[in-house]
This record gives structure tokens, sequence and C-alpha cells, in this order.
């Protein structure tokens, strides 16, 4: 720096700062006063910041700050706030009865929207996203077919006490026999049971299996499916003569499920979720497409459109 | 670390405090034209959120409100709404190319005229003089000791320009609520804390901004004048003194003394004095300018005074500039304003706005928005039928409540219900009852035979069945199973 000669530049009278590059030379003008006093104001705020906030790096954690504030302690403060914020609504769908939540087109969507939630956590896994179910292993919760029935109170016992839960007494129970399996029905008369089975769904014709399959049915099946294949919902026996299957409808797959029924389990929910919880998780099962109105009285254009 | 001592030998100070401008009064056509733009933009400003607009009941009365919370835009019989937002992007484009436009035809006129930071300042300015007195006096008052007087005079102007700064804050809240409640709400401390902090901040800014750092913001803070010079050519406008006419320059009396050797400045110094930034124009274009004209009064005011053309300083172009200085005369300032590049831009901006123009009249308001439900694609009915599910937003933007009907072409067979009605009372068409102004989100359920391509696109189109009949519709995805699942 010490070859830096410094002169002063006679059009301005303010010296140079001494450097000059190709004939050009840097006047030395003085800054601003505001501008100094805004610098030293950002100094200033930067300290200040550095004291009473967490600010300097340590080995496993930065310094405090005099205020104690943190990014954790507002998200816990936060989280406190908006759980204050749903408390209306999380009790007053804890004071309703599910089947009378329709009639109360804002609670019924808050049940929706907060029950939607616990499913994309607990429920997923088995029935899918958006409840859409997987092929031979867990039914779709979006379609019209129901095994124990779809209105509001049944979706919320089924959730509650769960299906064939092995230690659990309300759950829902029942037992297809392995005819297969067990030497009910031989092969050939498996057979003619699936032969008739996928004529009452229209996926064959008639022919002498199935009329064959028809005897059989009677004798073995109907006191569960119900004499034409209608299905029971009391024990959860599939309606046969639609065309949803779960575990399939061709000549395979129902061979296996009546040599060897599946009995799918669901885990019950009530004890490990709270009532409120499994309450919304219920209305959004019903809101998924399929929801019957069975008991439930669902008033008349409460919803989406918003004109009773 | 050297110090400034030790490698020049004299101190220099590291700061240097803002020389004060006490600008003189001065009359004149620009400095008319300078009041008018003052007077309308002010009362644009203070006064337009005083505007009542009638909108039915469902809507604010206010002609233009900013209205943050309901996330509308209301000016007159416009509505705005946020996916809308190219109308807004389209002003912005709209003023660049304004300020292209105005900058290339007669350079800085937005620093010298329009600029809030000069028609506050230049308000300020008035105050000092309304105070103080006129430029004499304020350098007497500015440089005097501190009597009672002073401190009298500096309370009440002070006092003053926090006046204007608490208006003008107060002003610009009014864009963002109902401006009689919001003024009742202020003064009764019930309006929101933001409503008080934007006040105290524009408050504050106005206050130091256009009371006491005034040109410094155009000279260090603003970017404007450099982008400005960048968009200025040879025929721009500029004020411009005319060195070849004015030097070399002295009083009446030196040149009275040297017939014949003098130019037409008599070095009066009364364009400096004028001058709102405090420089000498005699020293040629500088950064420092506005183009506010001032000086061009204060100079065809000694002219006439002594009985010279008028127009020593004066809006010219560099080009002509140059013709001048070589004898010629310069161009007509037609041709300087309708030049190639002035018409371009121009076209470009009536170009641009007719096209707002034309959609603003064309837009219907009644949107519609299909999603279609991904998780499940698709349902299997037990009758074998395919439902698809999809979420529509339904935009009424009118400001009455509406019945409109929701149908779907192009899908043989198929149904729609919502989830407020069932499948039993499915048809071809649904009616839906939208409350004014607002975003009804509705679940359709469209169910169709299962025959059919895996995926196939179809039409789910909305129309008003009260008034205006123009809906909205959009083409989206049917899909099926593939054959054999
Ligand atoms: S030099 Fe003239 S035009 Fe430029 S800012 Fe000063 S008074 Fe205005
Ligand atoms: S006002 Fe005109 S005559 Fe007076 S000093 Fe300025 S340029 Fe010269």
């Amino acid at each position: 720096m010490a070859d830096l000669k410094q002169r002063i530049d006679e059009a301005t009278g303010t010296s140079t700062v001494g450097h000059e590059w190709d004939g050009i030379e840097e006047l030395d003008t003085p800054m601003p006063r505001w501008w100094l006093w805004t610098f030293y104001a950002t100094i200033v705020w930067g300290l200040a910041y550095v004291v009473l906030y967490p600010a300097w790096p340590m080995v496993d954690s930065a310094t405090k700050g005099v205020l104690g504030w943190s990014s954790r302690g507002d998200l816990a403060s936060e989280m406190a706030a908006d759980a204050k914020r749903r408390a209306p609504t999380v009790n007053a769908i804890a004071a309703t009865t599910i089947t009378d939540l329709p009639a109360k087109p804002e609670l019924m969507q808050a049940a929706v929207q907060g029950g939607g939630a616990a499913f994309r956590v607990h429920c997923v896994q088995c029935h899918g996203a958006g409840g859409a179910g997987v092929k031979k292993l867990y039914p779709s919760l979006t379609d019209d077919d129901w095994l124990w029935g779809g209105d509001l109170a049944t979706i919320e016992y089924t959730v509650t006490h769960g299906i064939r839960n092995p230690d659990h007494k309300a759950t829902r129970t029942s037992l297809m026999p392995a005819f297969g399996r067990d030497g009910i029905l031989d092969a050939a008369q498996i057979g003619d049971v699936v032969s008739f089975v996928r004529t009452i769904s229209r996926q064959e014709k008639a022919s002498a299996s199935s009329a064959r399959g028809a005897a059989l049915f009677a004798d073995n099946c109907a006191v569960c499916h119900g004499a034409g294949g209608e299905g029971g919902r009391q024990v959860g026996a599939p309606k046969l003569t639609d065309a949803i299957w779960l575990y399939g409808g061709d000549r395979d797959s129902l061979t296996a499920t009546i040599t060897q029924p599946r009995n799918g389990v669901m885990p019950r929910w009530g004890g490990r979720l709270d009532p409120v919880t499994i309450k919304m998780l219920s209305a959004y099962v019903y809101s998924l497409g399929g929801g019957e109105k069975g008991l439930a009285p669902v008033a008349e254009g409460a919803g989406a459109d918003g004109q009773p | 670390m050297a110090s400034p001592e030790d490698l020049s030998g004299q101190s220099a100070p590291l700061y240097e405090a803002r020389k004060g401008v006490y600008p003189k009064a001065v009359n004149g056509p620009f400095r008319r034209f300078k009041w008018a733009i003052m007077a309308v933009t002010l009362a644009i400003y203070y006064g337009t959120p005083w505007i009542r607009w009638d909108r039915g009941p469902y809507a604010p009365d206010q002609a233009v409100l900013v209205d943050l919370a309901n996330r509308r835009f209301y000016m007159f019989q416009i509505e705005i709404w946020p996916h809308e937002f190219y109308y807004v992007a389209g002003l912005l484009i709209m003023a660049g190319i304004g300020l292209f436009l105005v900058t290339s035809a007669v350079g800085r006129a937005w620093c010298g005229y329009a600029c809030p930071q000069t028609v506050w300042t230049d308000l300020f300015q008035h105050v000092d003089r309304l105070i103080d007195g006129d430029r004499n006096a304020q350098v007497r008052l500015a440089n005097g000791p501190w009597t009672a007087e002073k401190l009298a005079k500096r309370v009440i102007k002070y006092g003053i320009y926090l006046a204007i700064a608490f208006w003008t804050g107060g002003a610009w809240i009014m864009y963002f609520a109902d401006a009689p409640t919001l003024t009742a709400d202020f003064w009764t401390g019930q309006a929101a804390l933001v409503a008080y902090g934007t006040v105290a901040v524009l408050t504050a800014t106005t206050f130091i901004l256009g009371g006491f750092m005034r040109e410094q913001v155009c000279v260090y803070m603003c970017p404007w004048p450099r982008i400005q010079t960048a968009m200025m050519d040879e025929k721009s406008l500029l004020v411009t003194y005319k060195d070849w006419r004015g030097e070399p320059r002295g009083s009446v009396k030196k040149a009275q003394a040297h017939p014949g050797g003098f130019g037409d400045c008599i070095d009066c110094n009364q364009c400096v004095a004028v001058c709102p930034t405090g420089i000498d124009i005699r020293e040629g274009p500088q950064i420092g300018c506005i183009t506010c004209a001032l000086c061009i009064d204060a100079c065809d005011g000694a002219m006439a005074q002594v009985g010279r053309p008028r127009g020593l300083i004066d809006y010219c172009t560099l080009d002509d500039a140059a013709t001048e200085k070589a004898g010629g005369t310069g161009q007509p300032i037609r041709k300087t304003l309708l030049r190639p590049r002035t018409l371009i831009y121009f076209g470009v901006w009536t170009a641009i706005g007719a096209a707002m123009l034309f959609s603003l009249g064309q837009r219907t308001r009644l949107d519609l928005a299909v999603q279609h439900e991904r998780s499940p694609l698709f349902v299997q009915l037990s009758d074998g039928h395919i439902r698809n599910n999809y979420t529509l937003k339904l935009r009424n933007m009118e400001t009455r409540p509406r019945r409109v009907a929701v149908s779907v072409s192009g899908l043989p067979g198929a149904v729609l219900w919502t989830d407020a009605g069932s499948r039993e009372k499915a048809g071809q068409r649904i009616e839906l009852a939208l409350p004014a102004d607002s975003v009804t989100s509705v679940k359709l359920f469209v169910a169709a035979p299962a025959i059919g391509p895996a995926r196939q696109d179809f039409t789910i189109g909305t129309r008003g069945l009260d008034g205006d009949p123009r809906g909205d519709s959009d083409i989206i995805q049917f899909d099926r199973p593939e054959a054999g699942q």
C-alpha cells in the first residue's frame, strides 16, 4: 500500500484513494452521513440479535439467546394454539352421535377432513390411498358394496371393534368353512358350486354343472350367502350376484376361496384411537362414495351445494 | 491498517453531511404544469378510497379496494379474482412499456413530475417556503443561531411534515379495507395491528424521505435514474443548458463592458437557485437532474428581463444539441415525439391494453375447474358400471347467488351425481345453487358402462340457469380397468 500516492484532484478538491488503472483514478468521496449511520445501525442490530436470539453455533447446539426463543418452542405453542382452535369443533363432533352428523354439514365436513388425516395414518397400509383397497387382500371402501353394511353407525361399529379380531368379544365375526381342505366337498363338487356362483353373477351360462352346484349351494352356502346368493350382512357374507369380488370372481379364484377361505381380519381401533377420531374416520369412509343411507337420516341436499 | 492521514498527510472525513438544498420559488409554465400534476396525483392518492360503488349486498361498496382477506381486487365495475392475476400482470407490463415510451420520448419525465418522491418532496419544500420563507430566508434561518423564533418555526414545520406524513400513511391503508369503517376503527383503537404498523412505517418513511432525505433518495438510493439513462437515446428530450449560446457567461455589466464577447447567460444563478436537487445544469447533463424543468422557467424569466430570447436552458435532444452547436436548427418537437421507436412502444402498449379490455369483456363469471380423483382412479360398482370421482371447483364470480346446471358430454351412458344426492337420483344433468361471489367445491361422481376404452376424454360443462347462460367447460379423463382386469 505504501507505494500508493494520494493526491488532491484539482477539479473536485477531493483526495484520490491513490490507485490508478489505465489513467482512471478513484476519488475518495466520503459517504453520505445518513448512509454511514444506517450502516452502524445494522451493526448494532446484528449484535443485539446475537444476544437476544440463538445465533452462534457451538459444538452440539447454538447459543440460546437471552429471550429463550426457539423454533421448536414456536412449533409447540403453535400446535397448542391449533388444538385450542380446533377444540370447539372436536367437542361438537364428540357430542354428536354419528348418525346426526350429516344433518350438520359443517360438522360433517370437519369430520370428513379430520377422518381423512387419520385414515392416511392408520388405514392406508391395508385399504390403500383413498380407500381403494387391494385386490385379493383388502376390500375397497369406495364402491357401493359392503360386507357388513355401509351406513355411518355400522361403519363406526366396524372400525371400533374390528373384524374377526381374535381377542375381542364385540368384534364382528364369522367363519366360512374350509369346504375343500376339511373335505366337506370334493373337487368335483367345488367345481359345480363355482359354476353355479358364476351363473348367478352372469359370468357363465347355466349348465349341467351349475345345476348340480345349485343343490350343493342350497345345502352348504345358502345359510350365509342367501338362497339366491344375495349375501348376508349379519355374518359379513358377500353378495355373490354382483360384479364385485374381493378375492376374485374367476374360476381359479373361486375354487381357491371355497377350498380354503381367507376369513380376512381387521384390527379394532377402539382403545387405540379415541372415539372422536374413530367417528371422524367413519365419516370419512362414508364420504368416499359408497356410503349407504341405512338408518342414518341424511339431510337431502345438505353438503356440496349448501342449499337445504 | 493505514489511516487516511498516514497516506495523504491530511484528514479526510469518513462521512459527509447532506448539504442543504433551498430551492427558490419560481413561476412559469413548467412550474404550473408541475402544480397541476401534483394536485391530480395527490387527489387521486388521497381521494380514491373514498369513492363508493354500489355492487349489491354481496360485495363491498368501495370503488377501488384490495381485499386481501377475501382475495379480491375491486376496481370500479371490474372485479379481479386471484386466478385472474394476469390482468394485474398485464397492467404491470403496460406500466413498464409506458415508462419505456415516456422515457424514450421525453426523458426522465417520470422523475421530474410523477414520481412520489418528487411529488412529496415538492410538497414539503412548499411547506418550507410557507413557514421559513423563500430561499434566502431559509438559508439564513438554517445557518443562524437557535432563537425562540427558529425553534418555533422548526416545531411548526416538522409538525406539518408529520401531519402530511401521517395523512399519507393513513391514506394507504384505506385501499385495503372499507375506508369509513376503517377510519372509525382506527381512531377507536379497533383496527388490526397491521393497520397501525403500516401507518407507522409509512408515516416514518414519508417524514424521513420527503422531509429530510429528498434528493439524496434520487441520487444515492434510487436505481431508476441509472435504468432510465439506459432507456434514453440521442433523440430523447432532456433539460439542456445551451452552452454554445450562453458561454462565456457574465453579468450584464461585464457583458456591456465587452460588447460581442459574451454569451447569453448573465450568470444570475437563478437556474441553480430553483433546482430542487441543488445542481448546476450548466455543468452538463448529470444524474442529479430529474428534468423537472424548473430551471427552464427560471432562465426564461431571466432572459425576459434582459430582453433576450427564451430557451437558453430548454428541453433539447442530444442530436439537436449537436445540430444547433454547428449552427443549424433542431427538429420540430413533433418529429422528436413521433419517431419509429416511440410509435412501436405505443403500438405494443395499446395492443396489450386492447387485448386486456377485450378479454375483460369476454370473460365469463362462472368458472369451472375439474380435478380427477387419482386414488382410486376408478371404482368398480356392483352393477358392473365404472365410477370415476371428480372434484369440481365452481367459481361464481358474480355478486349474486346463481343456479347452474352441470352436465357431461362425450361419455355414452354416463350418469352423474354429487355426494349430496345419491345414485338412485343420478341423471345426465344436475343442478346446483352457488352462493354469491364464492368458490364452491363439489364432489362429483360419474358412472359409465365398463365397456369402453381404458382412457377416454369427455367434457364436463356448466351453464347458467338464470340470466347469463354462459358457462365454462373442462375436458377430463374417464378411466376404466384395462380389459381382462
Ligand atoms: S437541473 Fe433543472 S431540470 Fe434538472 S433537476 Fe434541476 S431544476 Fe430540474
Ligand atoms: S438562469 Fe439562465 S441566465 Fe441565469 S445563470 Fe442560469 S443559465 Fe445563466
